[in-house]
């Protein structure tokens, strides 16, 4: 039984325009794969406490020692547009962030 | 205003100058040429994985000792995910719901002398966004259809401390920023230069009818680049708040920008619906746990706190309290303060020397304190110059413009302006005489018991000398002569 989500939420959150075929199509696939998420929790005892990571590690730093940065044509050579040396963006609506 | 009780809390980002930024080995550096101190990690490319400064830590657990926090066993770097492209990974890491410093506190010292006491709710590491100019750089800021991005200060170590609602007026916001300010420069990790930017603040206001216990609506205010402004821009929301409540109108929750020229706040008529973070724990990251002895010896490392200094300086030094306050406000003040009595001059006169003749110089050139020239050995030379007589408080503080200037080296100022001082009794005797002789009106007067003509006949000494009489000498030898 698919785990009931709510897709307009989600897309919006996206900033993704959906059609209600596509909303109903990726609530039942995201609803699958919430179900499957739900049985790991299942799965897991109560001698096993959450995580977020896979391995038991912390505490890996690197030292304060600079390293080569990208040249300037190699950092901008993936933007769709550039301008002075900047990446070039559409107009940025405010959101107040 | 009494029927109404202000209530503050502010939110500060301190960039720390570490040499690279939090998770790439990229320089840290303000003012390079755009896009140049960028890498596949800072710029978010798919697959590249940061790896926190180890530095960083270190300061941010620096600074959570230096304000009593508790420095947390285990903390996680959470996504922060939000569409901006300030961030090219569409989401900042930084901390949620476990940061690295857990309450904590501030003294303040008011400008009326007392002291009152500011929580620190917590203060967690992040890292700082790109810069993005509206419209091109060569202009059409308005109807821009177009933003673009610089990603250099993007990944940059970024601290935010976050206070406790404690303060209760703008005069004690701004104060505590100014401790802030003080503590940070002088643990030595940040350059916390304002209005470049590496010190922030946002401040949450709200008022309430004195003597409720219930919290009024809360506005947020961004965009404040100076203490003053943050002074300012108080003052202004507190009246605006309070006229609207008298008015019958309730206070909307939201954020408004402050406008330095308009000199009020303006609402960004924005976020119809709250945030949705969806803060999540960053999986590239492994948990923070910084074990007991890493953090007593980052503890050995503190300096002394502005706080404790001022109390040394009025107890050992016998400074008045508003005197250390202004000397122990920022740290290039300190340190000249400190090496110049180290040099042998008097605790006082340097006090007063660098507190007043030479912050107000620096304060009309618009000169950062850090970027003056001036030494200590400047400051020794024109306290024992004046002490000893050579030249006149008045020639001493046109040496020091000189030395702003210049930084040559005082006594060759001295010489090369001719303000050393007749004291030579000779000379000066015969200008002396010379006044006296010109002047038998006042003389006249003078015997016959105006005792306050003897400035006026000073003055002429030292007008007909051209600045350079010794005044003290000078009076010495007209009363001689009239009595």
């Amino acid at each position: 039984m698919p785990v009931e989500i709510d897709v307009d939420r989600v897309a919006r959150l996206a900033r993704l325009e959906l059609t209600p075929e596509e909303k109903e199509r990726l609530r039942l696939q995201l609803g699958l794969i919430l179900e499957h998420a739900a049985k790991v929790g299942e799965a897991a005892a109560d001698d096993v406490p959450p995580t977020a990571y896979a391995i038991a590690r912390a505490n890996v730093f690197r030292p304060d020692v600079p390293e080569p940065s990208l040249t300037h044509e190699a950092a901008l050579s993936n933007a769709p547009e550039a301008e002075e040396g900047r990446f070039k963006v559409p107009r940025i609506v405010e959101t107040g962030s | 205003m009494s029927e109404w009780e202000t209530v503050i809390g502010l939110e500060c980002h301190v960039e720390l100058d570490t040499r690279t930024k939090m998770f790439c080995g990229c320089p840290n550096e303000f003012g390079a040429e755009p896009n140049t101190h960028v890498c596949p990690v800072c710029l978010g490319h798919p697959g590249s994985l940061p790896v926190p400064n180890e530095e960083a830590i270190r300061r941010i657990v620096k600074i959570g000792l230096a304000l009593g926090s508790e420095i947390a066993p285990r903390s996680l770097f959470h996504r922060k995910n939000y569409f901006y492209p300030d961030m090219p990974k569409n989401y900042q890491i930084s901390q949620f719901d476990l940061p690295i410093c857990v309450g904590g506190h501030l003294e303040v010292e008011l400008p009326d002398g007392t002291t009152s006491r500011v929580g620190i709710t917590r203060v967690h590491m992040e890292e700082d966004t790109g810069k993005t100019t509206h419209g091109s750089a060569s202009g059409r800021i308005h109807d821009a259809d177009s933003a673009l991005i610089d990603y250099n200060r993007a990944g940059v170590p970024l601290v935010e401390c976050v206070s406790e609602p404690d303060m209760r007026s703008p005069e004690e916001a701004a104060a505590y920023l100014r401790e802030l300010r003080a503590t940070l420069e002088a643990l030595d990790v940040s350059d916390v230069r304002m209005e470049e930017g590496s010190l922030r603040c946002d401040a949450n206001i709200s008022v309430r009818p004195s003597g409720s216990d219930a919290l009024g609506t809360k506005v947020e205010i961004k965009n404040m680049n100076s203490i003053r402004s943050l002074e300012r821009a108080l003052h202004f929301e507190r009246e605006r708040q309070v006229a609207a409540l008298e008015a019958g109108e309730s206070i909307v929750q939201e954020t408004r920008h402050w406008d330095e020229d308009a000199g009020a706040t303006k609402s960004m008529r924005s976020k119809e619906e709250a945030f949705d973070y969806r803060y999540f724990p960053e999986p590239d990251i492994p948990p923070l746990a910084p074990a007991s002895g890493w953090i007593e010896e980052i503890r050995g490392t503190l300096p002394e706190l502005p706080r404790a200094r001022r109390a040394r300086y009025e107890s050992d030094m016998g400074l008045r309290p508003e005197v250390a306050r202004v000397l122990v406000a920022n740290r290039a003040s300190t340190d000249l303060f400190e090496r110049t009595v180290a040099i042998g001059a008097e605790p006082k006169a340097v006090a007063n020397w660098v507190t007043q003749d030479l912050a107000g110089l620096l304060n009309e050139a618009g000169t950062d304190a850090r970027d003056s020239r001036v030494a200590p050995e400047h400051v020794a030379d024109l306290i024992r110059l004046v002490a000893d007589g050579t030249i006149s408080g008045a020639g001493a503080k046109q040496v020091l413009e000189e030395v702003l200037e210049t930084g040559d080296e005082v006594e060759m100022i001295v010489d090369r302006r001719s303000l050393r001082q007749v004291s030579d009794e000779g000379a000066l005797g015969e200008i002396v005489d010379m006044v006296i002789a010109e002047q038998p009106e006042a003389v006249e007067k003078l015997r016959a018991g105006k005792q306050e003509l003897i400035g006026f006949l000073v003055g002429q000494v030292m007008k007909s000398s051209g600045g350079s009489a010794n005044p003290k000498l000078a009076r010495e030898l007209l009363l001689e002569r009239l009595s």
